[in-house]
């Protein structure tokens, strides 16, 4: 299925025909409080890939996002963003506790000045596709946690994203929520063929979804080593027990504790 | 005195008293399942309070023989409907009173919203109007009264600006405190889509401060009642309201016609909390627990 958007000018899908959509060269980031979060960053997302980003807390990996969605703007070195449709899913649910499920996963599509009649089918077709059907006229305190994150998912899916950025999501949920979220976003992933860029501080978390796990440094933040991920799509989630995988797992973390000091 | 006594001690059980310092929440849902308990004890309350008013006035008439300091409590009820001469001014003092307090309010809450509005745009109209919020509120405004009659008059938009005044900084400061309250990462969720700063107020920051707002508006509400009474107290001339008729059947040694008075103003008050206690429920209790 597609919530294929008419293209607008600020949505406008890549043209590049590389398939990179987002090229960061050498970026670093330094507050105006002398504060460095990153330093010389090279990082590639290109179509189909499910990149993720590990790294301790406080390395600058949610800032490397911020400047990917353009929140901030990288103090050195160049970005390139090559689409419009950039999905971007917070911390925390980030949902308007005074609208319901429906409304809530039609403000992006509203605040992009869609019709009503249009928006609503793109987000009742999201609802569904994140396995919210039925909720649609809850009110975000009647949800739980897990549930809030798909509605949070859902309402990103309406902008229809070729780069989907997110931002630890799943940090606050417990292990067998994260772990459905994880599956979903596997399944979302293959049916809607957007990249992603995903950052999170759990090792296992990061193996499980991507095709390449990028490892960082504490602060300033920089890429110290990245790792492909061999298994392929659709994945089991009982890749999770093999050999194999736990290996990856060792191996980054090794990584990771490597560059921590 | 006794049986009220014993009455009480039935009706308030340690159950209910822990209840109480339970949540809102449960103590909704308990009201709905024993509804007579929750009521019965704060009107068995009344009931002995009522008691001692009898007994003071009866006090008060034998003892010393000064009835009109503390009349007996059904005299003062007659005050109400049963005094040809006394009860029509009583309303009527009522209905100019509530006539400047919701007019006072109604200036309020519009300029306060603005006000507070205007200074949620920006770091630099907040610093630069922020402290008259507070100056107003620290100035005693009983002390500006005697000049706003002598600048304005002793008529109606006189008492209007006192209570205006009066109840203004709740609705100031609570409103400003609402709009500023949103998340910082729900107000990114806007800047990404590229939301202009007027469709972010009016789609992110005014619907998560109506609570905040209807907190305001509840102190307020209460606030004008005082003004409307005390600018009445202290301008003593125009049409009167329950401030003036407070103090004339004081001058007047009318002790059931004073406590007549007082009694409506303070329902007056309650019924005005009250009011916008509901309302502020109605709108915003779907998604927001009060």
């Amino acid at each position: 299925m597609s919530l294929a958007a008419p293209a607008r000018k600020k949505q406008q899908s890549s043209t590049r025909d590389d398939g990179i959509l987002l090229d960061f060269r050498d970026v670093a980031m330094k507050f105006p409080n002398g504060t460095v979060a990153l330093h010389g960053v090279d990082l590639t997302v290109k179509r189909g890939e499910f990149v993720t980003v590990v790294g301790p807390s406080g390395c600058g990996k949610s800032t490397l996002l911020r400047i990917a969605s353009g929140l901030e703007k990288a103090s050195e070195g160049t970005t390139s963003i090559d689409t419009g449709r950039i999905g971007y899913v917070f911390q925390d649910a980030t949902l308007l506790p005074w609208r319901t499920v429906q409304d809530n996963v039609e403000l992006l599509a509203e605040l992009n000045g869609s019709r009503p009649r249009e928006r609503a089918e793109k987000a009742r077709a999201a609802i569904e596709l994140v396995g919210l059907g039925g909720f649609e006229k809850n009110l975000p305190k009647q949800l739980s946690g897990g549930m809030r994150m798909r509605a949070s998912l859902a309402r990103s899916l309406t902008l229809d994203p070729e780069l989907f950025l997110f931002d630890e999501p799943f940090g606050a949920l417990d292990e067998i929520t994260r772990e459905r979220l994880n599956d979903e976003l596997l399944k979302l992933f293959a049916e809607q063929q957007f990249a992603g860029l995903f950052i999170t501080h759990s090792v296992s978390e990061a193996v499980y979804l991507s095709t390449k796990v990028v490892v960082m440094s504490g602060r300033p933040g920089t890429i110290v080593d990245a790792f492909d991920v061999p298994f392929p799509m659709p994945r089991d989630p009982d890749i999770r027990f093999t050999a194999e995988f736990g290996e990856l797992v060792g191996e980054v973390s090794h990584a990771l504790r490597e560059g921590h000091h | 005195m006794s049986s009220g006594e014993s009455v009480a001690s039935t009706a308030v059980t340690p159950r209910e008293a822990a209840m109480e310092r339970r949540g809102e929440r449960q103590r909704r849902a308990y009201a709905r399942s024993r509804g007579t308990l929750v009521w019965a004890p704060p009107l068995v309350v009344a009931v002995i309070l009522i008691g001692i008013w009898y007994l003071g006035a009866l006090y008060y008439d034998r003892v010393q023989g000064l009835a009109f300091l503390v009349p007996y409590p059904h005299l003062v009820l007659k005050e109400f409907f049963g005094d040809p001469y006394f009860s029509p001014s009583l309303w009527q003092d009522l209905l100019n009173s509530t006539e400047v307090a919701l007019t006072g309010l109604v200036f309020a809450v519009v300029i306060g919203v603005v006000w507070a509005t205007l200074m949620s745009l920006a770091k630099w109209v907040e610093r630069s109007l922020y402290p008259y919020a507070v100056i107003l509120q620290c100035v005693p405004i009983l002390a500006l009264v005697p000049l706003i009659g002598t600048l304005f008059g002793y008529e109606f938009p006189s008492r209007v600006i006192v209570a205006t005044m009066i109840a203004i900084f709740p609705m100031v400061s609570n409103t400003l405190f609402g709009l500023l309250s949103a998340d910082r990462s729900q107000r990114e969720l806007f800047q990404l889509q590229g939301a202009s700063r007027l469709t972010t107020l009016v789609k992110l920051q005014f619907p998560g401060a109506m609570p905040s707002i209807f907190l305001g508006l509840r102190n307020a509400a209460g606030l004008s009642v005082i003004g409307a009474i005390v600018g009445d107290q202290f301008f003593q001339r125009g049409t009167p309201g329950l401030g003036v008729l407070i103090q004339v059947t004081t001058s007047r040694a009318n002790g059931a016609g004073t406590f007549a008075a007082i009694i409506i103003a303070s329902l007056l008050g309650i019924a005005v909390f009250l009011l916008f206690g509901w309302l502020a429920r109605l709108v915003v209790g779907k998604w927001y627990d009060f």
